[in-house]
């Protein structure tokens, strides 16, 4: 972790602030120096696909824009105004203090300040996510864990029957996250199940979160990332978990996912199977519908694939590539640098999923070190490839004659708002955004040929 | 102050007695600005504001040739392929050849910040020579660089003798400056340290013209007086950076941008500073000639000229202001830059409702306060009734625009456009600003003020749809800010 970075992918952990902006009416409290806060949404809001700064973000964000005096006597008390300030001047449910590396390496006690300035009906938490502690990745988890522990607390639970927690994808950084928690939230409803999806517009806010220890299971949805809340409800709450590493893409994989949760809460099958049978239907009609093209171009499709994504989309990626569109991935570029314990998660995960995928994985957070492998691999293998990038890929899919679809962080260059890549809702929009890449050049016609060769 | 041996510049707060709050008048400002009385009182509540690394940046980031080490954890650093974007966008306006940003981050974690990071940082450099072959590495520290106390600047001195180029240490910690324009003196002040040389020889046709990336508008401007820009320091390469001392004058887009850079170069050698606030709108272009031209040696030419360019725009101003005259105009941007904008609207024949500046300089390095752009501004635009100073705030903003309902505003940073967009309010964002020197840039404003007005339609859907975070104790409030 932490090695040298050109291209970026991902942010420290106070970019975690992006995690609680992705709660409703959550806000987000820095103690930090005064540029902190503003980096980081440059990086996730509009280099994530133009994500503006919505209700409480951006610009708007309460910071403390600490400076000399509080590196040199501490800033708790400055801390402190701010949040008794903020809970008069912002319309909020919840407050969430994060501490940037100012006040991390001077010891600034930042949950203890946020409990002591906490007031009725105002909940205030505190968290040290400073940037050296590790990436956004790191700084969501921490957020989590704070989350579950200061705001939910030791709770009671009340279990009601057929309600699930999903834990998965982490605002803004995922440019899709919107869609992808509407499209998981829909297909866990279609099963008759009660969602709690924790984040986006179409959770409840703060009352899903206090909704929590109620839960009849929770739901790990990726490799590593929210692993860690998982277990700490099944310790506080003793709630249950499942472990589904792969994110369910295309008709394959998300069938497979229903059946799992179905089975952990012994859903009745046939209800079960009408809804994914429904599901399925609709999705193998789309299917079929494009597979003049797909017989028409078999010479001129891209079979080679490149994923360049973290743990939790990139997995799903694989596995859908590979068993609906019949795709060889080459390299899976993992970059959200995972733990020694996590990268193994990972490749368990890829290894569960398909035969030699655990092989593809290359853990990398330098995307100029990616763009060059994947040169030098098209050049030796010269095929005609599918890369799963982000912006900074634009002039090597380019160069190399390959169809780019942007998958991750940072998009500067398309506009994302409820697009989706997952399920089944996502995955005939993900097959659009490849096949549409064939395109790119111009037309392609029963005249067309020999273009590719010269690859 | 001439401490260019210094490794680091001293700070605005408290080399021009900067300030981040003030409410008043324009020219109540003035006055506490000569009497060096300070209004600031202190924020208890505040929003996220911009460091001074992030301004450093504007001016390292984008040397020809040179790569950049931002010694720091990521999110300092993170960066998006627009940095490639702007510049080839800017090189394309300017017609030289693109290049691409030579950035890198040593990407500090926990264990620098126990054992120091000098050893990544060491690594760093050796990784950006490897990769880029650059003719000279910025080395930008940081808030946690600059706490846990890495030395840099040995590691610079030692790092310069081993690879035969300059390693410049730019000393832009956010925490030790409440105004983030510091950045751009650090980043100067490197550069003057450790590459600007002393000049061989006098080029006496060219002008240093301190700016961002942006067009090419100073060669039409100067070539009308036989003179050449020296376009400094963005997509310059470290040669041109080197003999900026050779030339025959130094001027700035923006005077919060310039200040001390300028200072320095006529201090340190002998290269002269325009005593002119910057060429935005009439009257300050035609005061900015006549002095361009007299240090210059073509005093004979500044008149006529001034004449020809009056009549030449007249037409085109007389339409403009029958469409734009009345139309009233909140500025919301940096110090100086505020004031710029100021003199051009008032040529349009605008009213200025407001104006927030982003902080204030109580001082110009080596200039008489009198002289100040607020006090230029004062003269030509007339005294401005609602005056503010805030770092960005748009608490406290909003406010002062709901109460002077301006038809449009004019702002200089991104992210905060968005507040007028949600009070359905046009925004002219100005991202470019080299496009609005000069006589012909009054004009270009005057049309782009006109193509704005249009965006009314959907900024009103955008109005309707948004809800404010703020409460409603908030927005009753009298005072602005707490």
């Amino acid at each position: 972790m932490g090695r040298i970075v050109q291209e970026a992918k991902y942010t420290c952990a106070l970019g975690a602030q992006q995690t609680v902006l992705g709660i409703e009416r959550a806000v987000p409290v820095i103690h930090a120096g005064p540029g902190c806060s503003a980096r980081q949404f440059a990086y996730m809001g509009p280099g994530s696909g133009y994500q503006g700064e919505g209700y409480t973000g951006g610009g708007q964000i309460p910071c403390t824009n600490s400076s000399q005096n509080e590196v040199v006597f501490g800033g708790e008390k400055k801390l402190g105004q701010l949040i008794d300030a903020t809970l008069q001047v912002m319309d909020a449910d919840l407050y969430v203090v994060l501490a940037g590396c100012t006040a991390g390496i001077v010891g600034d006690d930042v949950k203890q300040t946020a409990k002591n300035h906490a007031a009725e009906g105002k909940p205030v938490i505190g968290v040290d996510t400073a940037g050296f502690r590790g990436n956004n990745y790191v700084g969501h988890e921490l957020v989590i864990e704070a989350l579950i522990n200061q705001y939910v607390g030791d709770r009671e639970p009340e279990v009601r029957k057929g309600l699930v927690n999903v834990f998965s994808v982490i605002p803004y950084q995922n440019p899709r996250w919107r869609g992808d928690l509407h499209e998981i939230k829909r297909l866990l409803t279609g099963l008759g199940l009660e969602v709690n999806v924790l984040f986006g517009y179409e959770s409840g806010g703060v009352s899903e979160w206090q909704d929590i220890p109620n839960a009849e299971l929770n739901i790990v949805l990726s490799p590593w990332v929210g692993l860690a809340a998982a277990k700490l409800c099944e310790k506080k709450y003793k709630t249950p978990y499942i472990h589904e590493p792969v994110l369910p893409i295309g008709l394959k994989a998300t069938g497979a996912f229903l059946r799992r949760v179905a089975a952990a809460l012994r859903m009745d099958e046939t209800a079960v199977e009408g809804f994914i049978a429904q599901e399925e239907a609709r999705y193998k009609k789309y299917f079929v519908s494009l597979g003049d093209l797909f017989s028409d171009f078999a010479s001129y499709l891209p079979y080679d694939a490149y994923i360049i994504s973290d743990a939790e989309y990139g997995v799903g990626a694989a596995d859908f590539l590979m068993k609906e569109l019949g795709m060889n991935v080459v390299t899976f570029y993992e970059f959200d640098e995972p733990d020694a314990s996590a990268k193994q998660l990972v490749e368990q995960a890829l290894s569960a999923a398909g035969e030699g995928l655990a092989q593809t994985l290359v853990v990398e957070g330098d995307n100029a070190l990616i763009r060059a492998d994947i040169a030098e691999k098209i050049a030796e293998r010269k095929n005609k490839s599918l890369i799963l990038g982000s912006s900074w890929d634009k002039e090597l899919a380019e160069q190399t004659n390959s169809i780019l679809v942007y998958y991750g962080i940072p998009i500067t260059d398309q506009v994302v708002l409820s697009k989706t890549y997952i399920g089944y809702a996502g995955a005939l929009t993900l097959i659009e955004d490849i096949y549409t890449g064939l395109f790119r050049k111009g037309m392609i016609t029963n005249t067309t040929h020999g273009e590719d060769d010269a690859i | 102050m001439s401490g260019i041996a210094n490794a680091e510049v001293e700070i605005r707060d408290r080399r021009l007695k900067s300030i981040i709050s003030f409410q008043g008048k324009a020219s109540e400002l003035q006055e506490y600005s000569e009497q060096l009385k300070k209004p600031d009182k202190d924020r208890c509540f505040s929003q996220c504001s911009d460091c001074a690394q992030m301004c450093a940046a504007t001016v390292c980031y984008n040397v020809r040739g040179a790569a950049v080490v931002v010694h720091s954890p990521m999110g300092c650093f993170a960066n998006n392929p627009q940095i490639h974007e702007q510049i080839k966008n800017s090189a394309a306006g300017r017609g030289v050849e693109a290049f691409k940003a030579q950035i890198i981050c040593s990407n500090i974690s926990e264990k620098e910040t126990i054992y120091g990071g000098l050893k990544k940082l060491r690594e760093a450099i050796e990784t950006a020579q490897e990769r880029f072959h650059p003719s000279a590495v910025f080395i930008q520290s940081s808030c946690a660089a600059g706490i846990v106390g890495d030395d840099i600047e040995s590691l610079a001195d030692e790092m310069a003798q081993e690879l035969g180029i300059p390693i410049i240490p730019v000393f832009c910690e956010g925490f030790k400056s409440k105004i983030w324009s510091s950045g751009f003196d650090a980043a100067y002040h490197g550069l003057l340290r450790k590459v600007v040389r002393k000049p061989e020889k006098k080029q006496e046709d060219l002008v240093n013209i301190f700016n961002f990336l942006g067009s090419d508008t100073f060669t039409p401007i100067l070539e009308k007086l036989g003179l050449r820009p020296n376009y400094l320091v963005p997509l310059a390469d470290i040669d041109t950076i080197a003999r900026m001392s050779e030339a025959a004058c130094s001027t700035q887009i923006c005077e919060t941008l310039g200040t001390y850079v300028v200072d320095v170069l006529e201090k340190e050698y002998g290269v002269p500073k325009i005593h002119a606030p910057a060429p935005y709108g009439i009257d300050w272009t035609d005061q900015w000639y006549r002095e361009v031209a007299r240090v210059t040696g073509r005093s004979e030419m500044a008149e006529q000229l001034i004449h020809d360019e009056h009549e030449r725009i007249r037409p085109e101003l007389e339409e403009l202001k029958k469409e734009l005259s009345g139309k009233k105009v909140y500025i919301y941007a940096g110090d100086s830059y505020a004031h710029n904008m100021a003199s051009l609207v008032t040529d349009l024949g605008m009213e200025i409702c407001g104006i927030t500046t982003l902080h204030h300089d109580m001082r110009t390095d080596g200039k008489d306060v009198k002289n100040s752009t607020l006090n230029e501004m004062i003269r030509v635009a007339g005294d401005v009734e609602n005056f503010t100073v805030c770092n960005k705030q748009p608490y406290e903003v909003i406010k002062l625009i709901r109460r002077t309902s301006p038809d449009f505003m004019i702002v200089r940073h991104m992210n905060m456009t968005i507040l007028g967009g949600k009070l359905g309010i046009p925004c002219l964002l100005e991202g470019e600003i080299n496009i609005s020197a000069g006589y012909d840039g009054l004009l270009l404003m005057g049309r782009r003020i006109r193509d704005l007005l249009k965006a009314k339609g959907i900024l009103s859907t955008l109005k309707e749809y948004n809800t404010f975070p703020y409460t409603d104790w908030w927005m009753e409030q009298e005072e602005e800010y707490i």
